[in-house]
């Protein structure tokens, strides 16, 4: 198998004047973002593909490294702007490990709750654009319909739509502002139909299945080589997920099946991600049923912003208050990988601490990065028309790529 | 659960597989291993690295079969001054293994994976690219995240947060 990303740019090794280099991108609406792709064609049928990234390069890992451990959290949830909450999770975790802190479960409930709810937000808005670019446009107005209900729970919560950064290293912000439950219980009772309304539109649609049955297929052994993850993983028939397999915050609590495929094409993906959403919803109504009471923040008061009340009235949290605004909290040395599912896949943090208030390194293993990989392997051989099929169905975000 | 204090002694670790298999394997190839917050870390000569992590997948009490991740941390101005850190990952047995190669700030380069993971070609470009860290038989080792004619290697620690002015 010939290497994702290798090879100069085509253009200087085309030997053969049979074939021409057309370029994708970055700008083109259906690479969700600016990812530029060039492909070296025969007729129709794609000879070499190769992925040029780098346009949202922001350096957020540079960034990571001059902010306190705390002021890193809004930064992660620009990396993966579709699904904020769960990078704070990842993030907010692996730092909680450095410290070695415990969590209340209400905190953790909560996380997980909101977690499955920004999967359900992100794999909304893959469903939408990937069916956009096969040519369903109906699909994308239904899903958004749902969306805008979830981004405005999300906004109930943490006073932002979209760059939520709502979890706090210790625990949450606040606790849920009242009748967030119901809120979220009343979406959660009819969201089941909504999904069958998407379904009604597609699954069985002829076309949607010419268009995506055997379509950019991937093997099981591709899949483990090119380190790919998550439903593009699953799809290939990788029994994996973080949340079964190596459980974090809680989910060892909750019961939920992990959907998998064998036939490793667009439509095996597309079942999988629309699988998930039925699955996400389940496990937010268990976290609505069993939500238990108690405390939002761990108990470390040199690590966690006190109550404003306590501020205000106590001399001792004032203190701690000005102590960690002003020069942060120290962190024991050490280093850790801590990885969640994300909505595509593996997403780590690696935090290296020296003993200060700020990181010393933060690596942020994106599962899109990694998935990006499997382009290559999709599309060589294949039919032009196929790659935005292709590129949609691992469901890439660009910021998550280039950070 | 507070934290309790690593262990750095070699002795003590050897009941974990990844580790014995190691030390059964090449034991002069590994330079220190640790079992901190409940991770595991070794220490593996630099000319060792690409056949240690072939071992540790093929082995059967290891099956690290899955490449997690590749970054590098730059410990300037100390001497060895990079350390890359690969990540590994056993989707049978459930578990986590890091391995990290020390090298020196003057010509650092270690062997490239993408030969048996063809998914580390992005990421090695990425350590190329942001550290200056030469993988050793990576077929395309060009810059990924900064344009091709970028002065200089950004997550480096002498790099300055706002770039050269």
């Amino acid at each position: 198998m010939s290497l994702p990303f290798s090879a100069n740019p085509v253009v200087e090794q085309l030997g053969d004047d049979r074939t021409m280099v057309l370029n994708m991108g970055p700008q083109h609406p259906s690479t969700h973002g600016v990812l530029r792709l060039l492909l070296e064609i025969d007729g129709e049928t794609i000879v070499r593909i190769r992925p040029d990234i780098g346009y949202l390069h922001t350096g957020i890992e540079k960034t990571c490294e001059a902010k306190f451990y705390q002021q890193v959290v809004p930064l992660t949830d620009r990396v993966d702007y579709l699904c904020p909450m769960t990078n704070n999770l990842a993030y907010v975790l692996a730092v909680e490990k450095l410290l070695g802190l415990e969590i209340p479960q209400r905190a953790q409930w909560i996380r997980v709750m909101l977690n499955e709810m920004t999967r359900i937000n992100s794999h909304l808005v893959w469903l939408g654009t990937h069916a956009m670019d096969i040519g369903a446009m109906t699909v994308f107005l239904y899903c958004f319909r749902e969306r805008e209900e979830l981004l405005k729970m999300f906004e109930m919560v943490s006073g932002q739509r979209m760059m939520t950064s709502y979890f706090r290293i210790g625990g949450l912000a606040l606790d849920v502002p009242l009748g967030f439950f119901d809120r979220v219980s009343k979406f959660a009772d009819t969201f089941e139909e909504k999904v069958d309304e998407y379904e009604n539109l597609l699954t069985a649609n002829p076309i949607w299945k010419d268009r995506t049955i055997g379509v950019a297929k991937i093997t099981y052994d591709d899949a483990i080589s090119l380190m790919l993850s998550g439903p593009t993983a699953r799809g290939s028939g990788v029994d994996w997920d973080l949340r079964r397999d190596m459980p974090y915050s809680g989910y060892e609590n909750f019961k939920f099946s992990v959907p998998v495929a064998s036939e490793g094409d667009v439509y095996a993906r597309y079942r999988i991600r629309v699988q998930e959403l039925r699955e996400s919803i389940g496990i937010v109504k268990q976290a609505l049923a069993g939500m238990p009471e108690g405390p939002v923040k761990a108990d470390a008061p040199k690590v966690v912003l006190p109550d404003r009340e306590k501020m205000k009235t106590q001399m001792e949290s004032l203190i701690y208050h000005f102590k960690i605004v002003s020069e942060g909290f120290t962190v024991p040395e050490g280093e850790v990988y801590h990885a969640v599912e994300s909505p595509r896949g593996e997403m780590g943090y690696y935090v290296t601490s020296d003993g200060t208030a700020k990181p010393y390194r933060v690596h942020m293993r994106s599962a899109s990065f990694a998935n990006l990989s499997s382009v290559p392997a999709m599309c060589e051989h294949q039919l032009i028309a196929d790659v935005v099929a292709a590129v949609g169905s691992i469901d890439i975000i660009l910021g998550d790529v280039d950070r | 659960m507070p934290l309790e204090p690593a262990v750095n002694d070699i002795e003590q670790l050897k009941d974990k597989p990844a580790l014995a298999l190691l030390l059964e394997w090449r034991p002069e190839a590994i330079e220190r291993a640790k079992w901190d917050r409940n991770e595991l870390t070794i220490w593996v000569d630099r000319h060792s690295l690409r056949e240690a992590c072939i071992a540790l997948r093929d082995g059967a009490s290891t099956r690290f079969n899955f490449l997690a991740d590749i970054t590098c941390v730059d410990w300037f101005p100390s001497e060895p001054r990079f350390e890359v850190v690969y990540s590994l990952l056993s989707h049978s047995r459930k578990e986590r293994i890091r391995l990290k190669v020390r090298l020196p700030g003057e010509d650092p380069n270690v062997e490239s994976l993408t030969a048996q993971w063809p998914g580390a070609d992005p990421f090695e470009r990425e350590v190329f690219d942001l550290f200056g860290v030469r993988f050793q038989g990576h077929p395309n080792l060009r810059r990924i995240m900064m344009p091709d004619d970028w002065e200089g290697h950004p997550l480096r620690k002498d790099y300055p947060v706002e770039g050269y002015r």
